[in-house]
């Protein structure tokens, strides 16, 4: 009886979340000025009709806030105000790297103009600007418009779940700054790179000495996803509800159903951000203009004769940026992994501690966000490790295509404490990193076999030394 | 109340006149009466002196080890035997775990849990945590029942009783036997002079029940404690001395054969001993001599037609002749021919030897036998752990004992022990060669290890009392027949008393009276001044607790620091369950015990390579030690730290273990990376890292010490801390200087407890950078 009045507690409880959690994600968007939001109206647009509710402020509004109360108000946040030197209100650096923290999602966007204050946000991320602050990319190539400061690039990422399934046939103009990525930080992933001959330098200043970026290390647009790759507690499940975008509170409610399932949640951050060095990407100019390609693959662009051979009506800037938008806010590649069981083979409860040599059954359900709701996500390279300071056993789960992994497998004759451990790190897609922690023991002492056959000789050696003393014992007492 | 136990007289020789006659039977009833008493005092004496640490502390758990041996107790009472016997541990050594049940003695858990049940059983409402602390103290006192009967057996009732005395306030054996100190040395000592004790009655008597009383002494004693390898080398040793010096007899075949027998098969019921009792190197002496008493069997068919009383006979006329073992004495008289028979002897030992060293050296080889522990080899060369062993070497209680501590521990036993090894050898029989060999081996050991003081401290504490007790009675007897001589005065009765006192004692010197009487008083003076050194050893010296600190305040008040508890319960109730917790391995014990915590390493030291991991840990830059943490999923680091209090034996000055220990698994640690000028520092004059600045160059000096991931968490925050009054912020009363690096900021991980004196410090290690 009581069990059912909890679980009818538990639903009052969860109501609020549930309703809240199809309500449309909130997104902030600083500008410069105004003038952006219709100049940008194309890409702004395409984010309304996806249920993104648009929160748009000037960068040095004073009434700006992330947060209220220790709760974030927005799911995702738009930078495209390079040249702001200060943000109004409560915003700078660290809360804007918090609210990245937090595991929620950024686009920043800058161009020739950048200031510092938003070059150290995207140093704090992990992709360096050039640190001349006139400089841009040139590129004597691959340009559009016979300008040769804007860029058409089509070296995209080759990744079906951060650019979408459809593959994106214009170049994407690019007018504006490029970056390095930091070689220390393995989570920034170029997007979009300069071809091999572009170089980053002021083209108001005669060149004295080799630009510092140059050829396809300039990276254009990049995103990070962080992979803050952690084993999460039991105590610690408090903590972990608090990103608050659509995919964590429906685990949050599935997990307050079945805590042991949420024990093993990955408990990683999953914040995506976008960095262009380019604003005028987004526009509207751009996103209309067609592309009249230099040529791309011969020798004659580097004389100075561009060949016009790739036409395009549009160029690919809207396909690319509202497909990254996608991926940034989490629409794509959006993993959760729930249902941990392990349990020996035949049974069902799953126990406190394995012994050596038993069988045992491990499942893990995961799924894909779709931006509407959680499909089963199928793929046939997912692995566990029963890992002890090294794995064990290294095993891939099989899938019944519903969103169930499952393996079954012998424990092996080593105790110690043990982790099951999936380690799932995909290009594009949310990183699991699943931990649980399970001893196992080596066996009792009644659980060895009581009469070994190899032992046979040995017994009746004792048993036959027994007899033989019992019976010289009578001999040695009564033979007068 | 001390040794000086005024004996009776034995019974004085038998006088003519018919009052005295009466009176005889009078004395002998007081004697009994009187030994009973004193027995009973030296009992409740041996118990109440080591009540001094309840009454200065509190009743609770002493030192490292008592804290795992009061855990594993905890949860014997809690889940039986079995569950006890069977126990994996996952909380200790992560994340290898420990098999419990098979890696410990059980004797002690055993023990103390048979108490609590009897307790409970007789309805006494006590606390498990109360039997264990009062364990030591109430063997301690059967110890000294077991050293009565010793002493008795060995010269007579009065040694016995002197020896009770002497055994119960030594302060040698009170160190590891004071209310609390719940260690296996605790049983041990007691289970090993009963061992003896019962071999040596065997070996008097020829009896198979004291023997097979001996081998279930044994089996408890190797139930109980390490150092039952002690007895099975002493007492192989011992037979072979009386094989040598041809006092080979029945009564030792008899003795030795089924104590080592039942011994070993009732030891190798012990899972950690197990196989090890036949296989180990340090076991091997026990079985040759068991084979050579073999090759002289005694089991000769003409014993067929003896009788019990012929038998007798035939051991009087064999062991009147020297060469006479059975089994030889048996083929010579097949062999009639003497020629015949030497060149038997010759092809059998020959054989045999050849056999058993052929044996012995495949085993070896093929590591069927295993060659003997570095303990044991540190045993026999005390230098050998300093050079292979760090880890054995960096405990305290190994090191060799200096000439004062042998001094503190025994005091007037030291030039006893001389003069009772004179005695025994003017009186020397099987049971005197054995305490001599006893002691002689056992001082040996003591004076290679510290902590072996504590098995030399029964024998000294025999022989001595054969020195007070035959001193003291000569002294006593001489008074006596010189007073009884002037009394009757006759000089029939002189004549007849003088020649009594020639025979019936040890020696008679040409003392005058006062000469005696002065001698007497100077024992009795010694003998007090011996109990008061005890006592006062036993108040100041081993009754702390060692994990309470105390300390005279500056105004003599005493001080006390808790902060051990203070930081295991911090731990107990604010970190996660599953945290694991990184310490030196000394803490980890009682880090399990009092915080609930896994720990990665514990003061079972079987694993080097973890130990060596943590150490590698602590002496690394931070960036590395955090590898290293994550690899080992540590959550917490703790460290403990004298430098506000003075504590001396914290984590700083055993640093150069962890590197040493560190250093014998991963050669990237090298001891001299941390010296300056031969020396640890760490004041203003502290090595800066060359290997630092190499391996990044834009690190600045000051912002990496040499010392390591320890010293920033020793340090942290320290240099804005005063200490002294008219000191420098930052100075370290442990080391008395003023350390060189104050700003020491951490990287990757975060303080999360200090206690109130600074003692032990607590730190999260932090989750990895989000974005990087």
């Amino acid at each position: 009886m009581s069990n059912h009045l909890s679980i009818i507690f538990l639903i009052l409880i969860l109501l609020p979340f549930l309703t809240q959690s199809f309500s449309p994600k909130k997104v902030l968007i600083l500008l410069d000025d105004f003038s952006l939001k219709s100049s940008h109206s194309l890409y702004f647009t395409s984010l309304k009709n996806r249920n993104y509710h648009l929160d748009f402020h000037l960068a040095t509004d004073s009434n700006l806030k992330l947060s209220q109360h220790g709760e974030y108000l927005y799911d995702g946040l738009i930078l495209f105000s390079p040249t702001v030197q200060k943000f109004g209100g409560s915003l700078d650096l660290n809360s804007v790297l918090g609210f990245v923290d937090s595991g929620r999602n950024l686009i920043l966007a800058v161009d020739e103009s950048a200031s510092d204050l938003v070059k150290e946000i995207a140093t704090e991320c992990g992709v360096d600007f050039d640190e001349d602050s006139g400089a841009v990319v040139i590129d004597h190539g691959s340009f559009a418009d016979g300008d040769h400061m804007l860029i058409a690039s089509d070296d995209f990422i080759d990744s079906d779940v951060i650019l979408g399934k459809e593959k994106i046939e214009a170049p994407v103009l690019f007018k504006g700054i490029g970056h390095a990525l930091n070689p220390v930080n393995s989570q920034v992933l170029k997007v979009l790179s300069a071809s091999p001959w572009a170089y980053s330098a002021n083209p108001e200043s005669k060149l004295s000495s080799p630009p510092s970026l140059t050829g396809s290390r300039i990276s254009l647009v990049s995103v990070v996803q962080t992979t803050l790759s952690r084993v999460a507690k039991a105590s610690e499940t408090l903590c972990l509800v608090l990103p608050d975008n659509i995919g964590f509170r429906r685990i949050k409610a599935i997990a307050l159903f079945s805590p042991d399932d949420f024990k093993i949640l990955q408990a990683r951050n999953n914040a995506r951000i976008l960095i262009s060095g380019s604003l005028d990407l987004f526009s509207n100019r751009l996103f209309k203009s067609g592309v009249q390609k230099a040529g791309s693959s011969t020798n004659e662009e580097l004389m100075g004769k561009p060949t016009f051979d790739d036409r395009y009506l549009r160029s690919g800037n809207e396909q690319f940026t509202t497909e990254l938008s996608r991926w940034v806010f989490n629409e794509r590649g959006h993993l959760k992994a729930v249902n941990v069981r392990h349990n020996k083979v035949g049974e069902t409860v799953e126990p406190s501690m394995y012994r050596i040599t038993d069988d045992l059954e491990y499942s893990v359900e995961i799924y894909e966000w779709s931006g509407t709701s959680w499909e089963p996500y199928v793929s046939d390279d997912v692995q566990i490790q029963f890992y002890m300071m090294s794995p064990y056993v290294l095993k891939t789960l099989a899938t019944d295509k519903k969103g169930l992994y499952y393996t079954s497998f012998k424990v092996p004759d080593v105790y110690g404490v043990f982790q099951f451990k999936v380690e799932y790190h995909k290009l594009g897609y949310t990183s699991l990193s699943l931990a649980k922690q399970i001893p196992v023991r080596p066996f009792r002492h009644n659980e060895y076999e009581r009469f070994l056959t190899a032992a046979f000789p040995y017994y009746g050696a004792s048993f036959s030394t027994m007899a033989g003393f019992f019976v010289f014992s009578i001999i040695y007492l009564y033979n007068k | 109340m001390g040794g000086p136990i005024d004996l009776p007289p034995p019974p004085p020789p038998p006088p003519p006149s018919f009052s005295l006659k009466t009176l005889k039977l009078k004395t002998k009833q007081k004697e009994l009466l009187l030994r009973v008493t004193i027995l009973c005092l030296v009992y409740i004496l041996a118990f109440i002196t080591r009540l001094f640490s309840v009454l200065r502390y509190e009743s609770m758990i002493h030192e490292f080890d008592p804290y795992f041996n009061y855990r594993t107790t905890l949860y014997l009472t809690k889940n039986g035997f079995y569950d006890f016997w069977n126990w994996f541990d996952s909380e200790s050594w992560y994340p290898l775990g420990r098999i419990i049940g098979g890696t410990l003695y059980p004797g002690l858990m055993v023990t103390a849990a048979f108490i609590y049940w009897t307790l409970k059983f007789l309805s006494f409402a006590v606390h498990i945590r109360e039997v264990c602390v009062l364990t030591a103290p109430f063997f301690a006192s059967n110890t000294t029942i077991v050293a009565y009967f010793f002493g008795k057996e060995l010269w007579d009732s009065g040694a016995g009783l002197v020896a009770a005395a002497l055994i119960a306030i030594c302060p040698g054996y009170i160190s590891r036997s004071v209310a609390g100190s719940y260690d296996n040395e605790g049983v041990a000592i007691f289970a090993l002079l009963l061992t003896f004790y019962l071999f040596v009655k065997a070996v008097n008597t020829g009896s198979l029940a004291w023997s097979l009383a001996s081998a279930f002494g044994y089996f408890y004693m190797v139930s109980a404690w390490g150092g039952y390898v002690f007895i099975i080398n002493l007492i192989p040793l011992y037979v072979l001395v009386l094989l040598i010096t041809g006092r080979y007899s029945m009564r030792l075949y008899v003795a030795y054969n089924c104590m080592y027998v039942l011994g070993m098969l009732l030891a190798m019921q012990i899972q950690f001993v197990g196989f090890q009792h036949v296989q180990s190197g340090e076991h091997m002496a026990a079985m040759g001599v068991f084979f050579l008493l073999q090759a002289y069997n005694p089991s000769i068919p003409h014993r067929f037609f003896l009788k019990l009383k012929h038998m007798e006979f035939c051991w009087h006329m064999r062991s009147s002749c020297h060469n006479s073992f059975y089994f030889l004495g048996w083929v010579k008289y097949l062999l009639s021919d003497t020629k015949l028979f030497q060149a038997f002897l010759r092809t059998t030992l020959t054989i045999t030897i050849g056999v058993g060293g052929l044996a012995f050296g495949v085993g070896m080889a093929s590591g069927y036998i295993s060659p003997w522990t570095g303990r044991f080899y540190s045993l026999l060369d005390p230098t050998y752990a300093k050079d292979h062993i760090p880890i054995i070497a960096s405990v305290s209680e190994h090191q060799p004992t200096a000439w004062s501590s042998f001094m503190f521990d025994f005091h007037i036993l030291l030039f006893l022990f001389p003069a009772g090894l004179y005695f025994c050898f003017k009186r020397l029989s099987d049971t005197t060669i054995f305490i001599v060999m006893y002691g002689l081996t056992s001082m040996y050991f003591a004076s290679v290890m510290v902590r072996l003081i504590l098995v030399a401290t029964p024998a000294v504490c025999l022989i001595s009392a054969i020195a007070v007790s035959a001193t003291i009675k000569n002294l006593t007897s001489l008074i006596r027949t010189k007073s009884k001589a002037l009394h009757i005065g006759s000089s029939k009765g002189n004549m007849s008393s003088k020649a009594s006192s020639k025979t019936s004692f040890d020696q008679s010197l040409p003392f005058g009276i006062k000469t005696a009487s002065a001698l007497l008083l100077g024992a009795f003076y010694l003998l007090s001044r011996y109990s008061l050194h005890c006592t006062w050893v036993t108040s100041e010296a081993y009754s702390s607790p060692s994990i309470v600190l105390a300390a005279r305040g500056a105004h003599g008040d005493r001080v006390i620091f808790d902060d051990y508890r203070e930081a295991y319960f911090w731990l107990r109730q604010n970190t996660p369950p599953d945290a694991k917790v990184m310490s030196w391995w000394d803490y980890g014990y009682q880090i399990t015990a009092m915080g609930n915590r896994t720990v990665i390493v514990d003061n079972n030291t079987w694993n080097n390579t973890h130990i060596a991991t943590v150490g590698r840990a602590m002496s690394s830059y931070e960036d590395e030690a955090y590898e290293i943490m994550r690899s080992l999923d540590v959550d917490y680091v703790l460290v403990v730290f004298g430098g506000v209090t003075g504590y001396s034996s914290d984590d700083i000055n055993k640093f150069l273990w962890m590197v040493r220990i560190g250093g014998g698994v991963f050669p990237v640690i090298k001891e001299p990376d941390y010296l300056v000028n031969g020396e640890y520092r760490v004041d203003k004059e502290m090595r800066y890292d060359v290997l630092a600045c190499v391996r990044r160059h834009s690190v600045s000096h000051n912002e990496y010490s040499s010392y390591g991931f320890r010293y920033k968490l020793s340090y942290y925050r320290f240099g804005e801390l005063t200490t002294e009054y008219g000191k420098p912020p930052g100075y370290d009363r442990a080391r008395g200087v003023e350390i060189g690096n104050k700003d020491v900021k951490l990287n990757y991980l975060e303080e999360a407890f200090t206690t109130s004196n600074w003692i032990v410090r607590i730190y999260k290690v932090k989750p990895p950078s989000n974005r990087w």
